[in-house]
C-alpha cells in the first residue's frame, strides 16, 4: 500500500492508504478529522474545502497520494491553541452566517482563500462570484456574505476588531 | 472507485513508457478524471500522476507565441501577466471556468485532451488556431478536435504544451448552464496572424468553426456583422437544459458578445 507523508495542521503524519484513497477520507476516516464534510463527493458543493499548501481544493476531488509531500489545513486548525478563533470564525459567529452549519467549514475555508487573494477587499459581487464552489442547502448566502465583508477588513488590518452585526 | 496503482514519474520519458501500459491512465489536475472513476466509468490498472514533470509545466512567451506547459493550473494562467498582456481573452477565460477551486487543481492540458463539448479551452484553442505539442508531434488545431470527447491524441501519447499565436484582437462569451455551470453555448472570435476565426464551443457535440461569421467579420469587425447570421440547427446538441433551436440561436447572441469583448 502507498504510504503518504503530509504535514496536517502542522503536525506531520505518515500513512498508508490504498491509490484510491482520496484525500477527504485520509482526513476524516484516517486522522479522524470530522470538521471536513463530505455533501455531494461530486465536487460541486464545496463542504469538503480544505487548503493544501495554502490553496484552496475540494479534499473529496483530490487523491490523499496526490498530496503526498503538502501542508494541509483544514478547519480544526485555524484557531489558536488557547480557542481563540481565526477572525473569519469569529466572523461567522458574530454575523449568524449558518444555519444547519453542514456548510460551514468549506465556507469558512473557502473564504480565507479568497481573501487572500484579494487584499485591496471585495464588493458583495464579488463575495459572491467568489463563492461559486460553495452550495449551502439552508440558503443562508446572505449572512455569509457579510461576514466574510466584515472580517476582510480584520484580516487585511484595516480594522482592528471585526464590526458587530446589526442587531 | 476501483483501485489502482498510483505512479508519479519525474520526467515525460518515464511517464510515456509508464502510458504504454494500455490500461494506464495519465492524471493531471483531476477534476475530471476523479469524478468519473468515482462512477466506475473506467477501471485503469495505473494512475500516471503528470504534476512531478518540470517539462510540462511553464508559461511564456516566444516571439509571437505564447507557450502554455499542459500541467499549467487554470488559475496560474488566469493570473500570468504574460498571458494577460498578449492574450487577455485567454486569460479571463480560465479565471472564469469552473470554480476557485476547480481552477486550483485543473489544467489546460487535462481539459483539452479530454475534451469535453461544454469545456472553454476549445473555443480558445481551435479561435486562435492553436498548435498542439504532444510527446510525440505537433498538431493544429483544426486537424486536433475530432468531436465529443475525441482527439487526434493517439493511446499513450501525451499533450505536453499548447502553444497560442498573438492575436491582434480576441474575445469570448458564454451562456453558462444555470446550474452545472458548464458552456451551454460559448463563442470564442479572433483575429490577427491567424485571420478571422470564429469557434463555437458547448452547442454542438464538438468545438467547430462558423464559416460564415468568419467571413463577416473578415469583412467588417463589428457586432452588427454577425448579428444577421443564423446558425443552423441541424447538428447542434438538444437536451433537458436546451433544445437545438436554443443553442443556434445562443450563437448569433454570443457571437456579437464575443466581438464586444474582443473590442
Amino acid at each position: 500500500m502507498p504510504s503518504v507523508s503530509l504535514t496536517v495542521n502542522g503536525q506531520p503524519h505518515s500513512v498508508e492508504v490504498e491509490g484510491r484513497t482520496l484525500l477527504v477520507e485520509l482526513l476524516r476516516e484516517k486522522l479522524r478529522l470530522t470538521g471536513t464534510h463530505v455533501g455531494c463527493d461530486t465536487s460541486q458543493c464545496g463542504a469538503c474545502v480544505v487548503h493544501v499548501d495554502g490553496e484552496s481544493v475540494k479534499s473529496c476531488t483530490i487523491l490523499a497520494v496526490q498530496a503526498d509531500g503538502s501542508a494541509v489545513t483544514t478547519i480544526e486548525g485555524l484557531a489558536a491553541p488557547d480557542g481563540t478563533l481565526h477572525p473569519m470564525q469569529e466572523a461567522f459567529r458574530e454575523y449568524h452566517a449558518l444555519q444547519c452549519g453542514f456548510c460551514t467549514p468549506g465556507m469558512v475555508m473557502s473564504a480565507i482563500d479568497l481573501v487572500k487573494k484579494h487584499p485591496d477587499g471585495m464588493s458583495e459581487h464579488e463575495i459572491r462570484e467568489g463563492l461559486e464552489g460553495n452550495l449551502c442547502r439552508c440558503t443562508g448566502y446572505h449572512n455569509i456574505v457579510k461576514a466574510i465583508a466584515a472580517a476582510q477588513e480584520v484580516i487585511h488590518g484595516r480594522r482592528e476588531t471585526l464590526a458587530p452585526a446589526e442587531a | 472507485m476501483y483501485d489502482f496503482a498510483f505512479h508519479k514519474p519525474s520526467s515525460l520519458s518515464e511517464a510515456v513508457a509508464l502510458l504504454a501500459d494500455p490500461d494506464a491512465r495519465p492524471i493531471s489536475g483531476g477534476q475530471t478524471i476523479l469524478p468519473a472513476l468515482k462512477h466506475r466509468l473506467d477501471r485503469p490498472s495505473a494512475l500516471v500522476d503528470l504534476s512531478g514533470i518540470a517539462e510540462l509545466r511553464g508559461i511564456r512567451r516566444e516571439g509571437d507565441r505564447i507557450v502554455i506547459g499542459a500541467m499549467s493550473r487554470h488559475a496560474e494562467i488566469s493570473r500570468d501577466p504574460t498571458v494577460a498582456a498578449a492574450i487577455p481573452a485567454l486569460a479571463r477565460m480560465a479565471g472564469n471556468l469552473g470554480d476557485t477551486q476547480v481552477r486550483n487543481r485543473g489544467t489546460m492540458g487535462g481539459s483539452l485532451a479530454n475534451n469535453d463539448p461544454a469545456a472553454d479551452y476549445p473555443a480558445a484553442a481551435l479561435g486562435l488556431g492553436a498548435t498542439f505539442v504532444t510527446s510525440r508531434r505537433r498538431i493544429g488545431a483544426d486537424d486536433y478536435f475530432q468531436g465529443m470527447f475525441a482527439t487526434a491524441l493517439e493511446p499513450g501519447e501525451l499533450l505536453t504544451a499548447i502553444e497560442f499565436p498573438v492575436p491582434e484582437k480576441a474575445g469570448y462569451a458564454k451562456m453558462r448552464n444555470p446550474a452545472s455551470r458548464y458552456v451551454m453555448t460559448g463563442v470564442f472570435v479572433a483575429r490577427g496572424p491567424m485571420g478571422v476565426r470564429v469557434a463555437v464551443n458547448g452547442a454542438g457535440p464538438g468545438v467547430f468553426r462558423q464559416a460564415e461569421m468568419e467571413a463577416a467579420l473578415a469583412a467588417n469587425w463589428s457586432a452588427d456583422a454577425v448579428a444577421g447570421i443564423r446558425q443552423s440547427p441541424d447538428t447542434l446538441n438538444g437536451d433537458i437544459h436546451g433544445s437545438a433551436e436554443y443553442r443556434a440561436h445562443l450563437v448569433t447572441v454570443m457571437a456579437k458578445r464575443a466581438v464586444l469583448d474582443a473590442g
